[in-house]
């Protein structure tokens, strides 16, 4: 699968001086659900504006679907919808007319069967003569998501899609971005709730002060990163961990009655000898239970790390 | 060129005035006649001919370019101001529209407006002045580009703004004092030698000298004066526009 974004060595510094990106380097590969994760300030939404179009590059430059998005910004910005993350719209606008709008805006003709088609898809049909002020949040969302659609584009930018809208219409985004990416649109996500990456992503990546540190399959990165704890409830209280056991990353909870072994996904073999020393040292076991960090543990960690 | 996207825009901008049609029109078209009523009818009827025009008549042509000139401005200034303000502007910006064409669809809808605007105040002035149009060409040829390179001039206002304030400062401290100061009550042949000088230095003197010749055929200044000052002016603003983008200047950071 080539790739349908091609990010080379991108830098962004304000005139204040600060450095929003620091020679960023990355490939969105087509048809996949991206997800790109960071804190605030760390140059998610900078990264997603430059390749949009609206904020320019210091340096480096970026490929859409082959196309400068400086030299050839008209072809390269066709491909391209963005649902950025301020609901900001034209208050006094309709529904109807600010999608046909956008999709006048991106050189596409007039076609009303495909606009209430998305419109459609979205829930919004019978919404379509309510003016925007009228709107709920969620149903604002849902027409800057028809925006960004009504010109039809093959890569879509969802710059924390689900911020501030409630569960159910969160799923229901979920729905619809799995629903796009059927139909053969490169989905490229910031977000917040890791959860939602977790969810819905192919990939990963992680941005930290300007910097990838970090791009991976979601299950590659989840077996690699993440960690794995195996919690011991003991027959008796101990009062220390044995010295036969230093080899193994142990904690002793305050009453001593249980062990906990923390260790990566990849070295599970470890259990075994560690229940096997157990067994040798006459330590006998209640019950035991296993659990793995979630992507949000490995978030935490990584944009701890320095 | 993307024809789509000037139409989208400018049909954009069209639908908000005839939203704001009271605010849009019947506001400035209301208090232009007042003026016709004040200074046309009630005081005019009390003064002498200008260059063998009525007063009433003679201040049409100034009082058409004073509600042209403020109207462009607003209008043009407003427009790319808003969409800045509310944050919709990120969509023309990522749309693959170029520098022109966002500029031809926002000045030419506030174009198109002040267009409309002045030639119904010329039809509501007919209520109270009859008056003549001797060059009906000429006097469209003024109208069409006084009210584009004045939206050039407001489209800059517009991105210039950063607030409600600074969109107001420009029309209300500049423009209105320039535009009274700038013949449209009276001919600058009847200031002293100085102020006469003084006013030369005035772009709207062209204007409405201009714009007055086309109706009366007297001319405070040489008409090809006047559209060259005025094609230079536009020039002005259009080269300034082309360093808006060129540069990102309070659009694209």
């Amino acid at each position: 699968m080539h790739s349908i974004i091609k990010v080379q060595d991108l830098g962004k510094t304000y005139d204040s001086g600060f450095t929003a990106l620091n020679n960023i380097s990355l490939e969105i590969k087509r048809g996949e659900i991206f997800a790109l994760l960071g804190p605030n300030g760390a140059g998610k939404t900078t990264l997603i504006s430059i390749i949009c179009g609206i904020a320019r590059a210091t340096s480096g430059n970026v490929l859409a679907d082959g196309f400068d998005i400086v030299l050839n910004y008209r072809e390269a910005r066709e491909k391209i919808g963005l649902v950025p993350q301020e609901l900001t719209n034209d208050a006094f606008e309709s529904v109807w007319s600010t999608v046909n709008f956008s999709r006048g805006l991106f050189g596409k003709a007039p076609d009303k069967a495909y606009i209430e088609k998305i419109l459609r898809q979205l829930s919004l049909w019978d919404k379509r003569n309510a003016k925007m002020r009228e709107l709920s949040g969620g149903m604002k969302r849902r027409v800057m998501i028809a925006k960004a659609l009504s010109h039809e584009p093959d890569i879509l930018f969802l710059d924390e899609p689900t911020a501030g809208v409630d569960v159910e219409l969160r799923r229901d985004m979920w729905e619809m971005v799995r629903e796009l990416r059927e139909s053969g649109v490169t989905i490229i996500l910031t977000t917040h709730y890791i959860e939602e990456a977790e969810e819905m992503a192919d990939r990963i990546g992680v941005i930290r002060k300007g910097e990838i540190i970090l791009v991976e399959e979601k299950s590659a990165l989840m077996d690699k990163l993440g960690k794995k704890t195996l919690s011991i409830h003991l027959q008796c209280n101990l009062n220390a961990i044995p010295s036969e056991l230093s080899a193994f990353n142990l904690t002793l909870d305050q009453e001593g009655s249980y062990l906990h072994f923390s260790y990566d996904s990849t070295e599970s073999d470890r259990v075994a000898e560690l229940l096997a020393q157990l067994n040798t040292l006459e330590i006998g076991i209640k019950d035991l239970n296993s659990s793995e960090s979630s992507l949000e543990d490995i978030f935490v960690d990584l944009v701890k790390e320095a | 060129m993307n024809f789509y996207a000037i139409r989208a825009i400018y049909k954009f901008e069209m639908a908000r005035t005839f939203r704001t049609l009271m605010q849009s029109i019947a506001s400035p078209v209301l208090s232009t006649s007042l003026y016709f009523i004040v200074f046309g009818t009630a005081i005019g009827s009390r003064m002498g001919d200008i260059d063998g025009v009525s007063y009433a008549a003679f201040i049409i042509p100034g009082l058409v370019m004073l509600s042209l000139l403020s109207e462009s401005i607003s209008n043009a200034s407003f427009g790319i101001f808003f969409p800045k303000f509310s944050g919709t502007i990120y969509e023309v910006l990522s749309a693959p529209v170029s520098p022109f064409e966002i500029v031809a669809g926002y000045v030419g809808a506030a174009a198109s407006k002040s267009i409309l605007l002045g030639l119904l105040i010329l039809l509501t002035a007919r209520l109270f002045v009859d008056y003549t149009i001797l060059h009906p060409i000429w006097m469209l040829v003024f109208l069409a580009l006084t009210a584009v390179t004045f939206s050039l001039f407001g489209f800059i206002i517009g991105i210039w703004a950063d607030d409600f304030q600074k969109l107001q400062v420009i029309p209300l401290m500049v423009i209105t004092p320039l535009t009274f100061l700038g013949g449209a009550f009276y001919s600058i042949n009847m200031l002293p030698d100085l102020w006469q000088t003084i006013s030369l230095f005035n772009p709207v003197v062209y204007l409405v000298s201009g714009f007055r010749w086309a109706f009366y055929g007297v001319a405070d200044v040489n008409i090809g004066l006047s559209l060259g000052m005025t094609g230079l002016f536009m020039l002005t603003c259009l080269a300034t526009i082309g360093w808006i983008f060129r540069t990102g200047y309070r659009i694209r950071s």
